[in-house]
C-alpha cells in the first residue's frame, strides 16, 4: 500500500517537477535557440488547449524573424522524420507532457 | 541610241551586307533555332512593268500616242537603313540550395518523463557534488584515505586549480617512487648478508634524505613519527643557540616524498619539540624556543596554529624542551604535558577556544643554589617520560643530571636518581618492562635503570655527548644513541651487555647528531643532524635478532616475552 500511494504522489510530484522547458535536440546557435525557446513557451502557455494555433503562431513568428520557410509540430505523441536546414532545428519538451520540433527548409 | 529605246527592266534590293546564306532565327513558340526562309528584308514597290504582261501591252500602246510627253529616264531609287542592335552581354547566377540534413524523433509521453528525470538527477547530483567539495579537508590525511574521492574530483574539468593539487601530489610521489626505486627495493628487500660473517655486529644502511632547501640553518630538534601513518613523520627545526636565527620550522615528510615536505609549518620561534597526538594523529604538539606552546591540526587549512599558549596565563617563560601527548580527560579533551627551562611540569587542556594550563609540579632546584633564591634559578626541565603502562607515573630529567620520578597525583616527586654528571638529554621507559628506563646525557653516558634502585643497572660510556636516545619498539633490549660526533650506537642486551653491536658514523665529522627515532612498524631509524638533515637508515639483520630459542620450540613473541628477557638480564647484574 504505502507504494502505491508513494507511486502516486510521485506522479503529482513530477507534472510539478517536470514543468519547466527542456532542449531535447538542437543544432541552434545560442541567441537564436533561445529566442526560439522563449517564443515556444510563449505560445504553447497562451494557447494551452489549442495545439494548431500555437503552432501557427511560432510559425509565423519565426518565418519574419529568420525567413522563409519554417514548420512547426506540437502535440503529446508522434514520431517523425524530417530534413531540415543545418542549425535551424529545434526539438524541445514543455510542461511535462507537450513535445514541440520547430525547424526550417524552403 | 539603241540602248537607250530599249527598255530593260531592273529589279533593284536592298540587302545586308552582314547577312549570310544561312540565316538562323530562334523561334519562341518551338524554343529552337530555325532557318530563315531567304526571303527579301525589304520589299519596295516599284512602278514599273513588264512590257509583255496585259497592263505593258496597254502602256506601250498609250506612249505611241503621247510619247514626246514622257521624260526620258523612268526609273525611281529609294534607299533605306535599319537600325542595328550593339551587342548586349547578360549573365545569371542563381543562389545555391542550403544544405539539408534528415533529423527524426519520437515524442511519446514516456519519452518526454524519462528524459525529464535523468535532467532532475544531473541537476541534483551536480549540486551534491558542489557540497561535498566545501567539507572536504585537503591534505596527506585525505590522500592516504579517500583516494576514490581524488578520482572523482579530477573527473570534473571545471574545479578550482586547488583541486589538481592532490592530483599532482600522487604524482609527484609516483616520480620520486621512480628516481628512488633502488632506495624502496633496498627498504623492502634488502637484507645484509654480510650479516652472518660479521658475528654479532650489525650495520646501517643508509635510506632516504630529507632535506628542506630553507633550511640548511636550522638543527633538527626534534623528531616524532606519527603512529596511524607509517610512513608520514614530523621534523622540528629551531635552534637554542642565542647566536642563531630566531625562527623555527615544523615539517612532515613521508618517505614517498622526499624532496618537499607534506606538511609545512613556519614558526616565529625555533621549535625544541614536537609530539604527535597516537590516536588523534592529526593532532600535533609543538613547544617552542620562546616559551609558547602550540597546537596545530594538520587537517585545517593554513599555516596557524588551532591553539597557542601565548595569550594563556599560565604559559612558560623558558624554552619548552619537552611535550608530551596524556589521556584525555573526565570530559574528553585531549591533554598534553610540557616541561621547561622554568622548572616546571605543566599539562594543557585544549579547551573549545584555548589552552587551558595546570601546574604540575615544579622541579626542586639544585643543590647548589641558596634557599632563598630557590624561586629565582630554576632548575630546567629538559626531557619528560610517561610510563606507558601506567600514564600517571612520569620521568622528568633535569639540567642537574637527576631525572625525577613523579605522579600526577601527587604534588611531591616519588623518586629522585642521580642519573648523570651533567645535563640529561634523554629519558626513556622500556616500551615492554614496567621498571625500566634509560637515560643519556651530556656526560657520555648512556644508562639503564631499575626503577626500584639507586644506581643504574648498565652504563655505556659513548666517547662524546649524548644527545639523543629511544628503545627499539619491537624488542625490548635493543636501544640506539645518537652523539654529537656523528655516530649512531645501536646497542641489544640480550646478545652483548657491554659494547654496542653497531657504531657507525652517520654524518660528516663536523656535524652533529641531535635526534633518533624508531619507526613503530618498520625496521627503520631517522635520525636527524645540527643542518636541518634527516637520514633515514635500515637496521641490518642482526640489529633485530630475536634470541635463539630451544630447539623445538616455537619461536615466540610479544610483550611477555620482552618483559621476561629483561628480567633476566637485571637479576643477572644484581
Amino acid at each position: 500500500m504505502a507504494d502505491t500511494v508513494d507511486g502516486k504522489k510521485e506522479e503529482a510530484d513530477y507534472k510539478r517537477l517536470h514543468n519547466f522547458p527542456l532542449i531535447r535536440h538542437t543544432d541552434m546557435p545560442e541567441e537564436m535557440r533561445v529566442e526560439t525557446m522563449e517564443l515556444c513557451v510563449t505560445a504553447c502557455e497562451k494557447f494551452a488547449t489549442n495545439n494548431e494555433s500555437a503552432a501557427k503562431m511560432i510559425k509565423e513568428s519565426m518565418d519574419k524573424k529568420f525567413g522563409s520557410s519554417w514548420h512547426v509540430v506540437i502535440g503529446e505523441g508522434f514520431g517523425f522524420e524530417i530534413t531540415h536546414e543545418v542549425k535551424n532545428l529545434l526539438y524541445m519538451f514543455f510542461g511535462g507532457s507537450l513535445a514541440v520540433c520547430v525547424w526550417k527548409c524552403s | 541610241m539603241s540602248n537607250l529605246s530599249e527598255k530593260t527592266v531592273v529589279l533593284r534590293r536592298a540587302r545586308l551586307n552582314a547577312a549570310t546564306s544561312s540565316l538562323m532565327r530562334f523561334s519562341f513558340k518551338e524554343c529552337c533555332f530555325k532557318p530563315v526562309a531567304d526571303e527579301p528584308d525589304i520589299e519596295i514597290e516599284g512602278s514599273l512593268v513588264h512590257k509583255d504582261s496585259e497592263e505593258g501591252q496597254i502602256l506601250c500602246a498609250e506612249k505611241e500616242v503621247g510619247r514626246k510627253s514622257k521624260t526620258l529616264f523612268s526609273c525611281i531609287t529609294t534607299a533605306t537603313q535599319t537600325t542595328i542592335n550593339p551587342p548586349r552581354e547578360v549573365a545569371c547566377q542563381t543562389e545555391s540550395q542550403p544544405l539539408l540534413v534528415n533529423y527524426s524523433a519520437t515524442a511519446n509521453q514516456w519519452e518526454i518523463y524519462d528524459f525529464y528525470q535523468e535532467e532532475l538527477q544531473k541537476r541534483t547530483s551536480s549540486t551534491k557534488k558542489d557540497e561535498k567539495e566545501n567539507e572536504i579537508a585537503e591534505g596527506a590525511e585525505g590522500v592516504h584515505g579517500n583516494l576514490s574521492l581524488l578520482r572523482d574530483f579530477t573527473d570534473k574539468s571545471d574545479h578550482d586549480l586547488a583541486m589538481l593539487s592532490t592530483a599532482a601530489k600522487l604524482l609527484e610521489y609516483a616520480v620520486n617512487e621512480n628516481i628512488n626505486g633502488d632506495i624502496i627495493a633496498d627498504f623492502k628487500h634488502f637484507e645484509d648478508e654480510a650479516d652472518e660473517f660479521r658475528g654479532d655486529k650489525g650495520t646501517l644502511l643508509p635510506l632516504w634524505e630529507f632535506q628542506y632547501n630553507k633550511v640548511k640553518s636550522l638543527p633538527v630538534s626534534a623528531l616524532c613519527w606519527n603512529k596511524k601513518y607509517n610512513d608520514l613523520f614530523a621534523v622540528g627545526l629551531g635552534s637554542h643557540k642565542f647566536t642563531e636565527l630566531e625562527c623555527g620550522m615544523l615539517l612532515f615528510y613521508t618517505w614517498r616524498n622526499n624532496n618537499h615536505p607534506e606538511f609545512l609549518f613556519n614558526t616565529d620561534s625555533g621549535v625544541m619539540c614536537v609530539d604527535i597526538h597516537e590516536q588523534k594523529s592529526h593532532l600535533v604538539a609543538v613547544g617552542l624556543f620562546n616559551g609558547n606552546v602550540c597546537v596545530y591540526n594538520l587537517m585545517a587549512k593554513g599555516d596557524q596554529p588551532i591553539y597557542n599558549s601565548m595569550a594563556s596565563s599560565g604559559k612558560h617563560s623558558g624554552t619548552v624542551w619537552q611535550v608530551k601527548w596524556w589521556e584525555d580527560d573526565l570530559y574528553g579533551n585531549h591533554t598534553f604535558f610540557s616541561v621547561s627551562a622554568d622548572g616546571r611540569v605543566v599539562s594543557w587542556t585544549l579547551g573549545k577556544y584555548e589552552l587551558f594550563s595546570t601546574n604540575i609540579i615544579k622541579l626542586p632546584p639544585m643543590d647548589k643554589v641558596p634557599d632563598d633564591l630557590n624561586n629565582v634559578i630554576v632548575t630546567a626541565g629538559l626531557t619528560l617520560d610517561f610510563h606507558k603502562q601506567k600514564p600517571y607515573h612520569f620521568l622528568v630529567g633535569t639540567e642537574a643530571g637527576k631525572i625525577h620520578k613523579g605522579s600526577t597525583h601527587y604534588t611531591r616527586f616519588i623518586k629522585t636518581y642521580e642519573a648523570h654528571f651533567r645535563m640529561v638529554s634523554c629519558v626513556r621507559w622500556n616500551p615492554f618492562n614496567p621498571k625500566v628506563f634509560i637515560t643519556c646525557g651530556m656526560d657520555w653516558r648512556v644508562n639503564i635503570w631499575d626503577e626500584t634502585t639507586d644506581s643504574p643497572v648498565f652504563t655505556f660510556d659513548l666517547k662524546s655527548s649524548v644527545m639523543d636516545v629511544a628503545w627499539a619498539p619491537y624488542s625490548s633490549t635493543v636501544f640506539a644513541a645518537v652523539t654529537a660526533d656523528g655516530k649512531v650506537h645501536v646497542f641489544d642486551l640480550s646478545i652483548n651487555r657491554f659494547e654496542a653491536l653497531c657504531q657507525q658514523r652517520v654524518v660528516s665529522t663536523k656535524r652533529h647528531l641531535t635526534c633518533i627515532e624508531f619507526n613503530p612498524v618498520h625496521p627503520i631509524i631517522i635520525v636527524g643532524n645540527d643542518r636541518g638533515l634527516v637520514i633515514s637508515l635500515k637496521l641490518s639483520p642482526n640489529l633485530r635478532k630475536n634470541p635463539k630459542e630451544e630447539k623445538g620450540k616455537e619461536p615466540s613473541t610479544g610483550a611477555e616475552v620482552e618483559i621476561a628477557k629483561m628480567e633476566k638480564l637485571l637479576i643477572l647484574m644484581r
